[in-house]
Parts: structure tokens; sequence; C-alpha cells
């Protein structure tokens, strides 16, 4: 029997067109949620159809790409998606986010300052901001054309009165542009500030509900918020147990079955290379640390 | 029913801020196949009056409302309306986003259902907010000081703010429907059948609120309803509705009172207790 033959990274170069030209306006309107007829791809929803067909559209022999799943390249999404690739375009792949030009990502934005040559693709889940409030897609398809954006507003207003603050943690709403609103997807607040002016071409696929959207290179990106209560970029009260970074954005991991835990970096590849450099965490004490103490 | 015996004027009309009038219908019609649900009506609303639509059930008293409030495009005729900077403007020849602007900032509209008019599963602070959001108020405190003063306004305990509506009464609900669209003290307010489906008590609480809503906000008013009471108790002028025309219209006393068409004669008798 024959192995399967695909076409250059999976999508045949009619799907490749179509959704290239769904990315240039996505690109041309920043922010804007263009439609575009989503294929069904090797796997199911979940695992960020969208952001994998955008990335095969974009992807070339020359590419090196990433793939992090809540920061990490280990996880089971990550490796499936990165290995996808690998055998479908034969690119080559890297944990480093230095040498990616292109990173596809769940969750979360590279510590590391992303740079012009490099595209960071995002999977996003439900991109309408406004569906919490609006189930009505005709609805706010019309209040993102008018700019009507009062219902924003409704929502951070509701976090404030229930929990004194904007609880808001995950998919904060941010103002494209200064002019189209966007639901970042599960990315945490924390995030939302790399967003801003970043160097990179930033890509957002949602694969079920068929929508591209893009954040050109040096645009402005605002966290929506009140006066009296501004946008506060959720910042851990620990640092790395591993790397000792006081800047990173950190999982809380349970050690033993005593219920001890840690923080460590979410962004694995800023954590290993941190720890290669020399920066060592509480948990990660150098044999010179201990030796000095004694 | 409510008791109209105890007679109770409506409001009285302040002087007009300027003698041109505020809204003007003209030829308004519409139909649905061959069903014409609304023909040739012609009126002229002033500033402060308020004028009741009055008629039975499918005669398009409704079809005629959503015409007016620029939610149904007319099949015939026009509608103009005095903006908040003194020009007259056909609502037919606003951009979209200038008459959704309209709508939710120098008019309001309440629903016989709130669950139209408001969001259910939103706190009531936020449900009289939202307009304040929309224009781009900023300030969360600020907003919520007045939300606080419009439910205190319409009778609805500060301590309410965080609930949604869906835990409130059903006058409740219809009073926070009003304080969301009062917030931004719009000229003219829309009803369509606003104490319906309410108990007769609730209703006449309602609608004694509304009335002095009504004189000390200076506004005008458009109110559909089947309940001749409800006319009685709120309104300056009534138009009788039958079968998509308007068979009378004149001061809501002297309709109700002597009426002079006998349809409108069936209504009155029909409707009021002798
Ligand atoms: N969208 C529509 N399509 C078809 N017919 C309609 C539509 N809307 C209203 N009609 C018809 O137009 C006529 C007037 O309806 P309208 O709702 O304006 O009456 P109404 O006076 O408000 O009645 P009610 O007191 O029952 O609310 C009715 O015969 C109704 O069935
Ligand atoms: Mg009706
Ligand atoms: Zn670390």
């Amino acid at each position: 029997m024959n192995a399967p033959t695909y076409n250059f990274a999976y999508l045949d170069e009619q799907t490749k067109r179509m959704i290239r030209r769904a990315i240039l306006k996505a690109i041309a309107i920043p922010g804007y949620q263009v439609p575009f007829a989503s294929r069904e791809m090797p796997m199911p929803y979940g695992w960020g159809t969208g952001g994998v067909q955008v990335t095969a559209a974009i992807l070339g022999p020359v590419d090196k790409l990433k793939v992090i799943d809540q920061g990490s390249d280990d996880t089971t999404n990550a490796i499936s998606i990165r290995k996808f690739f690998e055998k479908t375009a034969g690119v080559a792949v890297t944990t480093n986010t230095n040498d990616a030009t292109v990173i596809q990502t769940r969750h979360r934005i590279p510590e590391a300052t992303l740079q012009a040559h490099q595209v960071l693709v995002y999977q996003v889940p439900i991109p309408e901001p406004l569906r919490f409030l609006e189930p009505r897609e005709t609805e706010t398809r019309r209040m993102h054309a008018l700019g009507e954006y009062g219902l924003i507003h409704v929502k951070l207003y509701e976090d404030i009165a229930r929990f004194g603050h904007i609880a808001t943690a995950y998919a904060y709403p941010v103002k494209v542009n200064a002019r189209y609103v966007m639901d970042p997807s599960p990315t945490p607040k924390f995030d939302n500030p790399k967003m801003n002016n970043s160097a990179a071409l930033q890509l957002f696929g949602a694969g079920r509900e068929k929508r591209i959207y893009a954040i050109p290179p040096y645009t402005s990106v605002v966290s929506l918020d009140f006066e009296d209560h501004p946008f506060e970029p959720y910042k851990h009260k620990a640092c790395c147990a591993l790397c000792n970074a006081e800047d990173s954005y950190l999982d809380e991991i349970v050690t033993d079955n005593k219920g001890s835990r840690m923080f460590v970096c979410s962004d694995t590849d800023y954590c290993e290379t941190r720890q290669s450099q020399g920066h060592r965490g509480s948990e990660n004490a150098a044999p010179y640390a201990e030796s000095a103490n004694a | 029913m409510l008791d109209v015996t105890v007679s109770s004027t409506a409001p009285t009309v302040r002087a007009p801020a300027n003698d041109e009038p505020l809204l003007v219908a003209e030829n308004l019609g519409k139909s649905y196949g061959r069903l014409a649900a609304c023909r040739d009506v012609s009126f002229e609303l002033y500033s402060g009056e308020v004028l009741a639509i009055v008629g039975e059930s499918g005669s398009g008293k409704s079809t005629l409302l959503q015409m007016l409030s620029g939610q149904l495009t007319p099949g015939t005729g026009s509608v103009s309306y005095r903006m908040r900077d003194g020009v007259t403007r056909n609502l037919a020849e606003m951009g979209e986003a200038e008459r959704r602007f309209l709508f939710r900032t120098d008019w309001g509209f309440v629903h016989q259902d709130p669950a139209m008019g408001l969001r259910m599963a939103v706190s009531a602070g936020a449900n009289v907010g939202e307009r304040l959001m929309a224009v781009g108020q900023n300030h969360y405190g600020k907003i919520r000081d007045t939300a606080t003063s419009w439910l205190e306004r319409v009778e609805i305990s500060a301590d309410r703010i965080d609930d949604a509506p869906r835990t409130y009464s059903g006058g409740m609900r219809q009073r926070l429907q009003i304080a969301r669209n009062l917030v931004t003290e719009p000229r003219l307010v829309f009803m369509d059948e606003p104490t319906g489906g309410l108990d007769v008590s609730v209703q006449a609480r309602l609608l004694d609120m509304m009335r002095t809503l009504v004189s000390e906000l200076g506004l005008s008013a458009i109110v559909v309803t089947h309940d001749l009471a409800v006319a009685r108790l709120l309104s300056h002028r009534v138009m009788v509705m039958q079968g998509g025309r308007v068979i009378e219209t004149g001061l809501t006393d002297q309709v109700l009172d002597d009426p002079r068409e006998p349809y409108t004669q069936l209504l009155v008798s029909s409707i009021l207790p002798a």
C-alpha cells in the first residue's frame, strides 16, 4: 500500500490561496474578523484547526516552525501539530523562540520579544468578543460595522460590580488600531501588552467559527478599561522556582502527592534559556550556592 | 380595569421651546402582501406632548410605532424629527449609524415584554448604565452613581442594583426598562403597551410613576395601548386606529368623553364602565 500523498503543508494550493486572501484582507483591516471557508482538518476542532489552516497557508519550505500550547513545546497538542507539519511540509522545527520564523500558539505569547521576520499564529476557539452578551450574529456584525462597543464595557462593568475589579483574566478585550474591538482569545491578559506595537505579524485563526483576523506589525492594541479601573496586566507575586524570572507568566505546579507546589515559567523555552545562562531559582539551586552557605 | 372615574388629567403641556413640531409623520403606510397593516397616517407631535394610539388588536398600532421610531422602513410616506440641534431631519435620509445613535440617546423605546428591552442576564446597574457606556462614558463610579439615582427614581431600591432583572417582578422590570431608557435624558419616548400583562394594582403604580416622570422631565411620548384608561391617564391627545387607518383624533378627554365615530363609541363603551 502506498503512503498517502499530501500537497505541501497538507492543504491544496487553491485552498491555501483562499486562506491567504482572507489573511491579506485581515491585515488590511486590523482586528476585523474575515469569514473564510474553513476546511476539515485531520484533527478535532479543539486542536486548533483554525491556527493550523493559517499556518499551512503561510508556511514555506525555508520556514522554521515552533508550536506551543500553554507556553510549552512539549504538550500533546503542540507535539502533534509540530509533527503534522514536519510530516506534511518537511519544514524545520524548533523550540527556540528566536530561531522560529512561524510560531503557532494556543494561550500564550512567548516571553522573548518577537522580531520583524516572525509571524505568530493564534489558535482561536471563540473569535467574537461581543458573543457573551449578544448571541445574535447579525447584531454583533452590525455593532462592529458601526463601532458600537458599549456592550464590551457592560461586561467589564459586570466584573467590577461582582468582584470589585475587572476580573477577566483571559480573552481580555482589546481595541485594535483604534477601530475594531478584538478578542485575543484564550490568551491571558498578562500577554496583552505584548500585542501592542509588536514587530511581528500576528494572525488569528478560528476553525469552527470560520474567522481569520490579524494585527499587522507596529499596530496599536489597547486593553479596554474604565478611567477609575484601569487595565492592570496580571503580576505574579512569586518568581520562577527554576530560573528566578520575575517578569514571566508562571504556572503553578503540584510537585508531590502531599500537595506541595511551585511556580515555574509557563514559557518553557524562556525558562530553559535562562537556566542555561546560569539563572537559578529556589528549587534549582546550583551546587556552588550550597557550598557557599556551608 | 383601572378606576378612571377618579379623574386624573394628563400632565400639563409645557410651552414648547420651539414652535416647530418635534416629530412629523406624513402619509405613513405599510403593507404585508395584500394586507394594509397601516395606511396614510399623518400627524404632528409637539414637544412635551403625549400622544396615545388606541385601537383593537391588529389595527396597526405597533406597525405605526415601529415606523415612527425608525425600526421599520415605511412602505409609503416619511417621518421627520427635530434633532437636538434644532434641525429637522427625515429619518429615511439618515445613515444607519446616526439613526441608531438617535434611538439610544434622544429617544427611548419601552416594550411590552421587558425581555425585549432589557438584558435579562445582566445586572440592573449595567442595564441602566449601558446607554451611558455606549456614548463613551468611561468612569465606573460615575456610571454606577447615575444608575443608582435612576433606580431610586423609578422606585427600585438601590440595594437591588447588582441583581439581574430576571430576579425582578414584572412591575419592577418595567420600571427598570424605563430607567434604562431615560438615563440619557431622551426627549421622546415610544411605548408599546407598557402596562400590558401586569396586575391592575401594579399597572396603577407604573402609570402614576410614568405620569410623574413625563411631567417632571417635560418628555414627549407616543404610547400605544388598547387600554383606554392608560390613554386617559397619560395622554393629551388620542389617535384611534381601525384596520390600519386613523379614524378619529383629538384631545384625549374629548375623544373619550364624546366620541364622534361609531367605532370609537363602541371602543369606549366596551372598555370603560358606564
Ligand atoms: N411582519 C408582519 N408580517 C405580516 N403581517 C404583519 C406583520 N406585522 C404585522 N402584521 C399584520 O399587520 C396588522 C397590524 O399589526 P400590528 O401588530 O401593527 O397591530 P396592533 O394594533 O399592534 O395589534 P396588537 O394590539 O395585537 O398588538 C395585523 O393584521 C398583523 O397581523
Ligand atoms: Mg401591537
Ligand atoms: Zn523560569
